[in-house]
């Protein structure tokens, strides 16, 4: 069973523009991939803990030390627009 | 029916509180607050790619306090999730947060402020990282974004919707920050966004089944504002309903300047945050044991600390709430209390006036007042060894704030003991008497309420050293031989 992807809204989500025919296209493919992977729904997972990330590993932690950050002429090296050393862009509005 | 009691209301808060650590919680950058924008952000708080978050240990920790102290279920086993939004703030595009498996859940707090207990169930207790700052340029059409603050180490407080008034919804943030100053884990600073605070509040007919639509409310930068803001919100909804209108679920930004909320421009599309695991970190187990640890290493917090001086002190319970508030306070008033046993409620009276008045004059904190319970409890001693006048002792207390000096040295350095030498207060009552023939008249026709004008003038004379109970009878008996 194909079921059908709004591509065009995950599209406008990840804020990237689709021609009519790459929305066709990855429609169809989006579609392939979700039944195949729907296959896992048929496992018996009963006895299986729930898997949240696919290493081995827990508790991974760094000690609550401060290290060098980066200069302020690396961190804005590759901003588009900069004012002193701060990042600039197009005026954010919230109220109306 | 009254219209005050026409609708009920119902909040629920959101607290953001940012975790008092060096560092940020997946990198190494300092938190310290006012540096130059931008100055400390690294690859990883910058969201360039291939940079890995690595969990801050003391963050769990403090996190963990505070989950415990809530009365919340620690999880035993949490994991961190990728929320996805598009904001200049957020250089990721995605938030590391935690959606199904937060660190605590199903807590409560209890709220003990006006001697009524009421309690506040705590939904969730999640760790997630704070977004950098934007600043809105005042000219040109530019916002500036700092990252400064992106990655710093927040804590979110999620209470369900138990919250019945704005008052309620003040003591409600007054009690968290209260004990989140207890353990130590956060500064709260509202004015440095170390504690932040958003609101969902709706109304429905008093009975009313079911709720109504809430509003989310955001923006409100102190206590008092979010007190101001859901009244606002409360009246303003009644408003829509009385027209015959319907709410909208939205969110409103509250305007302290304006003192209204406005509706905040939205896009079109449905908030969808496409919350998935975060990969680059794994998952964390919680052991009872630590958990454990961590308990038995709480404080004594607030509403204990509250019940006990209510109990063993047999303190006033408005004096009381108001002292166990902020924990070095508490802690002044018991060491002082131990210094001068005798009378601890009059403690309790200076705390909460003369003391209270120079910590906000100065805006300290009694920690950082200067202001030993051993000079205080001595000051009391002295009056009441008559070495002082009380009036002479409100002066003392701001001498020894300012010089740090024991109380009895001052006494001495700066002249201000009690004039006890009867020969020369009679001498200032007869000045008085000569310089006041009106008053000392209407006493005579059985005006003897005028006693109190003339006691005023001799402790005007003496600069308040002279003891206002003897000067009251040395006047009546000296008026009665005139
Ligand atoms: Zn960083």
């Amino acid at each position: 069973m194909k079921k059908k992807i709004d591509v065009e809204y995950i599209a406008n989500l990840a804020r990237i523009r689709l021609s009519k025919k790459e929305i066709d296209g990855f429609s169809g493919q989006l579609a392939d991939i979700i039944s195949f992977i729907e296959k896992l729904n048929k496992a018996d997972t009963k006895e299986t803990p729930p898997t949240t990330h696919p290493l081995p590993l827990k508790n991974v932690f760094r000690a609550d030390t401060v290290k060098k950050s980066l200069t302020q002429e690396k961190v804005l090296q590759n901003a588009p627009e900069k004012r002193e050393t701060s990042f600039k862009v197009p005026k954010i509005i919230e109220e109306s | 029916m009254t219209p005050a009691g026409k609708y009920e209301t119902t909040i629920g808060l959101e607290v953001h509180v940012q975790l008092a650590t060096q560092s940020k919680i997946f990198c190494g950058c300092s938190t310290r607050f006012g540096s130059s924008p931008n100055s400390q952000a690294c690859p990883v708080c910058l969201g360039f790619p291939g940079a890995l978050p690595v969990m801050n240990k003391e963050a769990l920790g403090f996190a963990i306090k505070v989950g415990v102290a809530l009365g919340c279920e620690i999880a035993g086993r949490m994991k961190f999730d990728r929320k996805h939004y598009y904001y200049p703030d957020l250089p990721k595009n995605f938030q590391i947060s935690q959606y199904d498996l937060p660190l605590a859940a199903e807590g409560s707090l209890e709220l003990f402020g006006d001697g009524q207990r009421r309690v506040i169930r705590i939904k969730r207790v999640h760790l997630e990282e704070d977004a950098g700052k934007l600043i809105h340029a005042e000219k040109g059409d530019a916002s500036l974004v700092d990252f400064n603050r992106s990655g710093m180490p927040l804590l979110e407080v999620v209470s369900e919707p138990d919250i019945t008034s704005p008052e309620e919804a003040y003591e409600y943030l007054t009690e968290v920050k209260s004990i989140l100053r207890y353990l130590d884990v956060s500064d709260c600073n509202m004015e440095e966004g170390s504690l932040r605070c958003d609101a969902n509040i709706s109304i429905r007919k008093t009975g009313a089944k079911s709720l109504g639509v809430k509003t989310e409310l955001k923006n409100m930068n102190t206590f008092r504002g979010v007190k101001i803001a859901l009244q606002y919100e409360i009246d303003r909804q009644k408003a829509v309903l009385e027209e015959g209108g319907k709410i909208i679920q939205e969110t409103r930004l509250w305007n302290e300047a304006k003192a209204r909320t406005f509706l905040m421009r939205t896009k079109e599309e449905a908030f969808d945050y496409r919350y998935f695991p975060e990969p680059d970190l794994v998952p964390f187990l919680i052991d009872r044991e630590t958990v454990e640890s961590i308990k038995a290493s709480l404080p004594e917090l607030p509403q204990k600390r509250y019940e006990r001086f209510v109990e063993n002190y047999k303190l006033q319970p408005a004096l009381a709430s108001i002292i166990v508030n902020e924990r070095d306070l508490a802690d002044f008033f018991e060491e002082s209390a131990k210094g001068y046993p005798r009378n601890v409620q009059l403690i309790a009276n200076w705390i909460t006036g003369d003391i209270q008045g120079e910590l906000n004059k100065r805006k300290l904190s009694m920690a950082s007042l200067g202001l030993k319970p051993e000079a205080f409890a001595d000051m009391l001693k002295l009056i009441d060894e008559g070495v002082i006048t009380g009036k002479i002792a409100k002066g003392l207390l701001v001498d020894m704030i300012e010089t740090g000096s024991m109380p009895r040295e001052l006494v001495k350095s700066l002249g201000l003991s009690q004039i006890t030498d009867k020969g020369a207060l009679e001498a200032v009552m007869e000045k008085v008497i000569k310089n006041n023939p009106k008053p000392v008249e209407d006493y005579k026709n059985g005006k003897t309420n005028v006693i109190t004008f003339l006691v005023g003038q001799v402790m005007r004379e003496t600069k308040g050293k002279a003891n206002p109970k003897i000067i009251n009878e040395m006047l009546r008996e000296r008026m009665g031989k005139l």
